[in-house]
């Protein structure tokens, strides 16, 4: 089944290439787009029935032997990743069809965004599979490039204010990331992913300490945690709906998976878990109480993805299984579930005119679907029991209070609280917007609505449009998947864990790549996953 | 491993430069700076390569020990390409912000500035807007450009299509005594 491997970024590619080439005739290109996409679902899904049953997959690119080619590697975690980012893209981009159809090229031009939405997403599936650290940065430049002539699309005023804040701070990270890797070529002589965590313990602790800081600062403004997450909320809201979705879902996840890499495969030993909790806790509390002020809807879910990277985060400096599980499952779960959001926040805007919450009203008798289509992913987001977000908190909270530190129940708390403001901004804004008579709109003051922010600039008020099917058929299909999150947890939650099981300690990723070994006994696939005795976690939880 | 105290020295002056250029308000000197900060990196690469040597080709003469490390070139090979991608799609941004804006600063945050005016007195108010706009003037084409196409006339058409705009009469009439002959060769200006 390797030979599926190369496909996953192959296919894009030359989607993007045939879609570049039949940009004279938009109905072609879209349906060779949707094509190429619904390959790469098929495609990953059956990786992810592969993995899951027969393990790992590595594949050396042409033939050469590892630390020398390139490595592609796709266990559980990367399957997971490369399935639900699919299907999130796929959804996403019939989202954008529609809209095009609906309204012309004025605000999309077709021609260009086919082929940048596909190479877009050759570069989130390349970063997944990439087994070197060089791979690894072609693969975010790659999904940069296009992410910057996505953001600026159009080339509005406001988007191009917007979008160069974006593309100078992600030019940085690019070049922070480049930097790393050079120090680490310099210090152990080999960019694979493999060959590095074999030879780290052979480096100097400090050395390690540099580079360790330096990447993960580098993968950390990509992510959006805290102190580096300003830009965030800055740039996505302007570009147009179905792209603010795509890069809300799939872009700060690429750096979370690069950040869940690095502390799992390459610095097993060298350890900032404590510094990981604090930042995870800025996060999640700063961006909450900044989506609490906004009363444009899509600034509003900007600040709550920032906020819930946080989760992530924590799950990811507990350091230990069951808290990367609980990661794993979190990042599926956020993945769509912010997506929808987005989607809906763009139907949103283009039923009620505008997406500032002040303004809007009545919208629950003009459309009762997008009503429900809303309601359904801001509860799940805000973690009310039955649906993936209570599933993947309640998770992350039982593996940081196993931990039993005083500082992870501090993050407990805190979780806890951002989940409820989550749930307060949300369920505020569907009020105001559907529930709220239109005639109490311009004329009553609610005390819900006197402290907000509204958008930087005017405050656009469009004509009001008519959703096409195809648009809201895409988001109720991303609610559906958010539905099957919660109703298939059991099975998904499975899968999380035996990833986060194979993936913690480096010895099965190093074996898979080393196949001949270094000494080191092989990793049976039934054993069951290993705990981390002693180790990192212990160390570094303890203040 | 020995270093070159050459290259090392040239790494530290291209990324104090290109750090200091990236802070500039002018676009054009940001891109100045990236292309620095970028070329620091790729020295960075080049140093971290360890000793020079021979060209790595294997003719069965030259013995594999002199050779030089192929693969932090082939690094900085693709870092250069990258680099120069983006440069181009940068200097397309900043001609177009220069065509809508009539400058190529980064344009001021408003949210920024209202937050930071919250605290301000009423009465100090206007003289602080006053000094964001004399920031304004600070860009590459001195404080005399002037833009091809009226922001106005931009402004009234739809996104996307300057092509119209262009030739749209009413704009440039508007524009006074320099702005109408440029307005046919809109090319001209960006080279004053």
């Amino acid at each position: 089944m390797s030979f599926l491997v190369p496909l996953v970024v192959l296919v894009p590619l030359l989607g993007a290439a045939a879609a570049l080439i039949t940009g004279r005739r938009p109905r072609l290109q879209s349906i060779l787009s949707i094509v190429a996409l619904g390959i790469v679902v098929v495609i990953s899904l059956v990786l992810l029935v592969v993995v899951d049953t027969q393990g790992a997959i590595a594949v050396q690119v042409g033939g050469w032997e590892a630390p020398y080619g390139i490595t592609l590697v796709v266990d559980r975690l990367a399957a997971l990743m490369l399935s639900i980012s699919s299907i999130v893209l796929l959804a996403v981009f019939v989202f954008s069809v529609g809209q095009g159809q609906a309204d012309g090229d004025g605000e999309a031009p077709v021609s260009i965004y086919n082929p940048t939405y596909l190479i877009l997403a050759t570069g989130v599936f390349n970063a997944f599979i990439a087994g070197d650290l060089f791979n690894l940065y072609v693969g975010f430049e790659i999904l940069l490039v296009a992410s910057y002539v996505l953001i600026t699309l159009g080339g509005t005023e406001q988007r191009i204010r917007a979008g160069v804040v974006y593309i100078v701070v992600s030019l940085v990270s690019s070049v922070l990331f480049l930097a790393s890797i050079a120090m680490i070529y310099g210090a152990l002589g080999t960019v694979n992913i493999a060959d590095i965590a074999q030879r780290m313990d052979t480096i100097p602790a400090d050395v390690q300490t540099i580079i360790h800081v330096m990447l993960l600062t580098a993968f950390g403004i990509k992510a959006a945690i805290f102190p580096l997450s300003f830009w965030l909320p800055d740039s996505y809201p302007t570009a147009p709906a179905p792209v603010t979705a795509v890069f809300a879902g799939l872009l700060t996840k690429v750096g979370v998976y690069a950040i869940i890499r690095t502390e799992t495969v390459l610095f097993v030993e060298s350890n900032v878990n404590v510094y990981l909790l604090i930042i995870a806790l800025l996060t999640m509390v700063v961006g909450i109480l900044g989506a609490v002020a906004q009363a444009d809807i899509k600034r509003l879910l900007s600040f709550t993805l920032v906020s819930h990277i946080g989760y992530m985060i924590f799950g990811i400096a507990l350091g230990t299984v069951e808290g990367l599980a609980a990661t794993i499952y979190y990042v599926v779960h956020h993945i769509t579930v912010q997506t929808t959001l987005f989607l809906g926040a763009g139907l949103i805007e283009r039923r009620g005119g505008t997406a500032s919450i002040t303004r809007l009203g009545g919208l629950l008798k003009a459309a009762p679907i997008i009503a429900v289509l809303f309601f359904i992913p801001a509860l799940n987001l805000g973690g009310i029991p039955p649906f993936s977000g209570f599933i993947g908190k309640v998770a992350l909270f039982e593996a940081g209070a196993r931990l039993d530190d005083p500082l992870v129940y501090v993050l407990i708390g805190a979780g806890a609280l951002t989940s409820l403001l989550t749930l307060y901004a949300l369920m505020r804004a569907w009020n105001l917007a559907f529930w709220r008579p239109k005639a109490d709109v311009d004329d009553h003051e609610s005390p819900f609505t006197e402290h907000l922010e509204e958008a930087p600039g005017r405050v656009a008020v469009q004509q009001k449009r008519t959703n096409p099917r195809t648009m809201v058929g895409a988001t109720a299909g991303m609610v559906l998947v958010s539905l099957v999150l919660t109703f298939a947890a059991g099975p998904l939650y499975g899968v999380a864990e035996r990833a986060a099981g194979r993936v913690y300690g480096s010895n099965e990723y190093v074996q898979l790549v080393f196949p001949s070994g270094e000494g080191e006994t092989r990793g049976d696939d039934s054993s069951p996953a290993p705990t981390p005795a002693g180790g990192p976690v212990d160390e570094g939880s303890t203040p | 491993m020995s270093v070159s105290l050459v290259l090392i020295v040239v790494m530290a002056a291209l990324y104090a430069c290109g750090v200091y250029l990236l802070l500039e308000r002018s676009m054009t000197r940001v891109l100045l700076g990236f292309l620095l900060v970028g070329n620091a990196t790729n020295i960075l690469i080049l140093i971290m390569s360890g000793r020079r040597g021979a060209a790595p080709i294997v003719d069965g003469q030259a013995a594999p020990v002199d050779f030089a490390d192929p693969l932090p070139q082939a690094f900085v090979l693709t870092a250069i390409v990258i680099t120069f991608g983006i440069s181009a799609f940068m200097l397309a941004l900043i001609y177009r912000s220069w065509r809508l804006a009539q400058v190529d600063t980064v344009v001021d945050d408003v949210e920024d500035l209202e937050i930071g005016r919250r605290g301000v007195p009423a009465e100090e108010e206007d003289s602080q807007s006053d000094g964001d706009d004399v920031a304004g003037g600070d860009t590459e084409f001195g404080d005399r450009a002037e833009a091809a196409v009226p922001t106005e006339a931009l402004r009234r058409t739809a996104p996307g299509d300057t092509a119209g705009s262009r030739a749209d009469p009413a704009g440039s009439s508007r524009t006074g005594r320099s702005r109408t002959d440029r307005t046919d060769q809109p090319d001209e200006s960006e080279n004053a």
